[in-house]
């Protein structure tokens, strides 16, 4: 088991042609990832190093039977493909573009939900998904997760930032620690899938025992992510905060990491977590730490 | 992106949402020309982005050209809560029956926007929200739907805005909703929204902040580039399209990512040390990237050690360590530099680093993001 995506997910690239979407799209093919198509409007019939390549999401469906898609292509054109993803039946959508309008974002969470709520977008501004030994979609580098286990005890990840989900999955790796899944939600202020659903699928899947959570300042996700831990989840947990030093007023790198007068601290967020039982470290190598005890008494 | 007042409003005009006829001077002989051509009496406000303007003495009534000089010249190098005044705006005053307040962001938990309206405006909102909540009507907008004219009307009623004042306010509400979703606003604010005693309903002040991702689309927003209240440091950034911000600290900071980045000032005060700057410089960052992240960081005169801290994930070790040993070569660095190098091929990078021969007191390596924190708080304390 893992969570979203596992060795049966089918994916196709969109942007598969693209600088980015042609390097990650066939390193995800490399760590075993079923990489069935490439969509490129207008190259359908080409190839990229023996993935097919179509017009049209649609027509990469029937074709491939994919349930998933990694989009990679450029912020004037995401919204577009996440949409087409969605109509062709895509059940999963991966978008890694930074740099996406957030008129464009809050539109296309809407229009899913109402319009497609079989499908799932996660991103934009995300580095992707990995079920260590069965399926990668993004951009993260394999070799850095620990497979799981098939007893566990094994970890489940969820992170709003791209390098400190690399580095939790660092010091698991070098604590010899299993993931189940690894998921990248995003730094951008309106994500397709935010900590609750993660936290929510981690607690309902039989091969993760425990969850470690990095979260940074902006918003309010964190807190009520603390409030369903504290009424649904019994998986014991770890946290990171980044930001404690960030001013205010500042949007620090990511579109959705900033404090807004005194709301969306990381103080704020850390204790809020704390509250609901989650063993919060002061910096991603302490989470690290908290997680390897918590496992050892698992 | 912020915007001043002047900015907002020439925005605002735009999308037809009426404002004061004025413009915007630099020096008392410009002041005294827009004056005249809006017509006394005028206002003569002082442009900063930050609040209590009026009571720092930034805004001032002129009846006449030499009540204009006199004020400009009194406004212009003003010292607002450490904002220097260096351009003012001077418009037509008016005559004021009410103040009321409008704005709409992202309500990130509920993601849908959010208009507030209130008819008690010409304070800031939080007062408001603060001590008389129940005068705040909240009102949710599917970004799908949109706002339509019945649904702004009848938030206007809700509001208990006069009967005279509900078509004009209607008119704005649902032109600043295009203003803030076609015109790609993180933040569109108007307070006050006053109603004159002709029954007109204007806005006296516009807060706007630009969504920097929506830029590709607004060749428009060219003209508020360079004028954003950057210091030096993080104009410098800017121009090498580094994500920087600027700090109080003596610790220069270079990372990959957001949050790792983020991560590192924490720990850095966590080590009792204090950051010079926020920089992340992306994934696959090349020696060209790496050049101008040190480039800024060298220009900071408070910068006594740089910490870098890569994780390397896309980024690969030997990549980032080749970028270091080249910009060394091109930029002649002040302070030195403490390296904390992972992940992917990090053995290579470091071999890399090594056998560039670079002395130890310009560059060091730690094996932990903690321990490099510690070295580069030490060198620069």
């Amino acid at each position: 088991m893992a969570i979203f995506v596992d060795e049966n997910t089918k994916v196709i690239v969109q942007g598969l042609t693209g600088g980015q979407g042609k390097y990650h799209g066939l390193r995800n093919r490399d760590y075993g990832t079923q990489v069935v198509g490439g969509v490129t409007p207008g190259k359908g019939g080409q190839d990229v190093e023996g993935i097919p390549i179509f017009n049209s999401v649609a027509e990469a469906v029937e074709a491939t039977g994919a349930n998933a898609s990694f989009a990679a292509v450029p912020p004037k054109f995401a919204s577009g493909a996440i949409m087409e993803a969605a109509e062709a039946g895509i059940g999963f959508v991966v978008c890694i573009t930074e740099g996406i309008p957030a008129q464009d974002e809050a539109k296309v969470f809407n229009r899913l939900v109402r319009d497609f709520p079989g499908t799932r977008l996660l991103g934009p501004n995300c580095p992707g998904i990995i079920s260590p030994g069965k399926c990668n979609i993004g951009i993260t580098a394999g070799e850095i997760a620990q497979n799981p286990t098939a007893d566990g005890p094994n970890v489940g990840i969820v992170s709003r930032s791209g390098t400190l989900t690399y580095q939790a999955l660092y010091e698991l790796k070098q604590r010899g620690i299993g993931v189940s899944t690894c998921v990248g939600i995003g730094g951008d202020p309106v994500p397709g899938t935010n900590f609750i659903d993660c936290l929510s699928e981690f607690q309902n899947d039989p091969e993760t025992h425990a969850i470690m959570m990095l979260g940074e300042i902006g918003g309010s996700a964190e807190e009520e992510a603390a409030e369903y831990i504290a009424a649904n989840v019994t998986k014991p947990m770890s946290a990171y905060i980044a930001g404690v030093t960030a001013p205010a007023g500042k949007k620090m790198g990511h579109a959705g990491a900033i404090v807004s007068g005194n709301k969306g601290t990381a103080q704020g967020k850390m204790d809020a977590l704390a509250a609901a039982g989650v063993k919060v470290g002061l910096n991603p190598t302490e989470a690290g730490e908290l997680m390897a005890e918590i496992v050892a008494a698992l | 992106m912020d915007l001043f007042e002047y900015q907002g409003k020439q925005y605002f005009a735009r999308y037809d949402i009426p404002v004061s006829p004025g413009g915007p001077a630099d020096t008392v002989d410009e002041a005294v020309k827009e004056a005249a051509s809006a017509g006394y009496p005028v206002v003569v406000k002082a442009q900063v982005q930050v609040g209590g303007r009026g009571k720092a003495g930034g805004i001032k009534l002129a009846d006449n050209e030499a009540e204009v000089r006199e004020h400009a010249g009194n406004i212009l190098g003003m010292d607002i809560k450490g904002h220097v005044v260096r351009r003012l705006w001077v418009e037509a005053a008016s005559d004021i029956d009410e103040e009321y307040y409008v704005s709409f962001t992202l309500d990130r938990s509920e993601k849908k926007h959010l208009m507030m309206l209130s008819r008690e405006g010409g304070v800031e909102i939080e007062v408001v929200a603060e001590e008389n909540p129940d005068a705040i009507v909240k009102l949710h907008i599917d970004p799908v739907d949109g706002l339509s004219e019945a649904v702004a009307r009848q938030a206007c009623i809700e509001a208990k805005l006069p009967e005279r004042a509900i078509d004009g306010a209607t008119d704005i509400l649902v032109k600043l909703y295009r203003c803030y979703d076609e015109g790609d606003c993180d933040l569109a604010e108007i307070n006050p929204l006053i109603l004159k005693p002709t029954g007109e309903v204007h806005a006296l002040d516009a807060k706007v902040t630009l969504d920097g991702n929506a830029e590709f689309r607004h060749p428009e927003w060219d003209a508020f580039r360079g004028l954003t209240e950057m210091d030096d440091r993080e104009k410098m950034a800017a121009e090498k399209d580094l994500q920087y911000i600027g700090l109080d600290g003596t610790v220069g900071i270079i990372a990959n990512g957001a949050g790792l980045a983020m991560s590192t000032l924490d720990v850095v005060n966590q080590v009792g040390g204090s950051a010079a700057n926020f920089l992340d410089i992306g994934g696959g960052a090349n020696a060209d990237v790496m050049a101008g992240a040190l480039e800024v960081i060298n220009f900071d005169e408070n910068v006594k050690s740089i910490f870098i801290n890569i994780f390397g994930g896309i980024t690969r070790g030997e990549e980032v360590a080749k970028g270091i040993v080249e910009a060394m070569g091109r930029v002649d660095l002040k302070a030195p530099i403490v390296i904390r190098l992972d992940g992917t091929n990090a053995e290579e990078g470091r071999q890399i680093l090594l056998d560039a021969g670079i002395p130890e007191d310009k560059l060091r390596s730690e094996p932990t993001m903690l321990e490099a924190a510690r070295a580069a708080v030490a060198l620069a304390s």
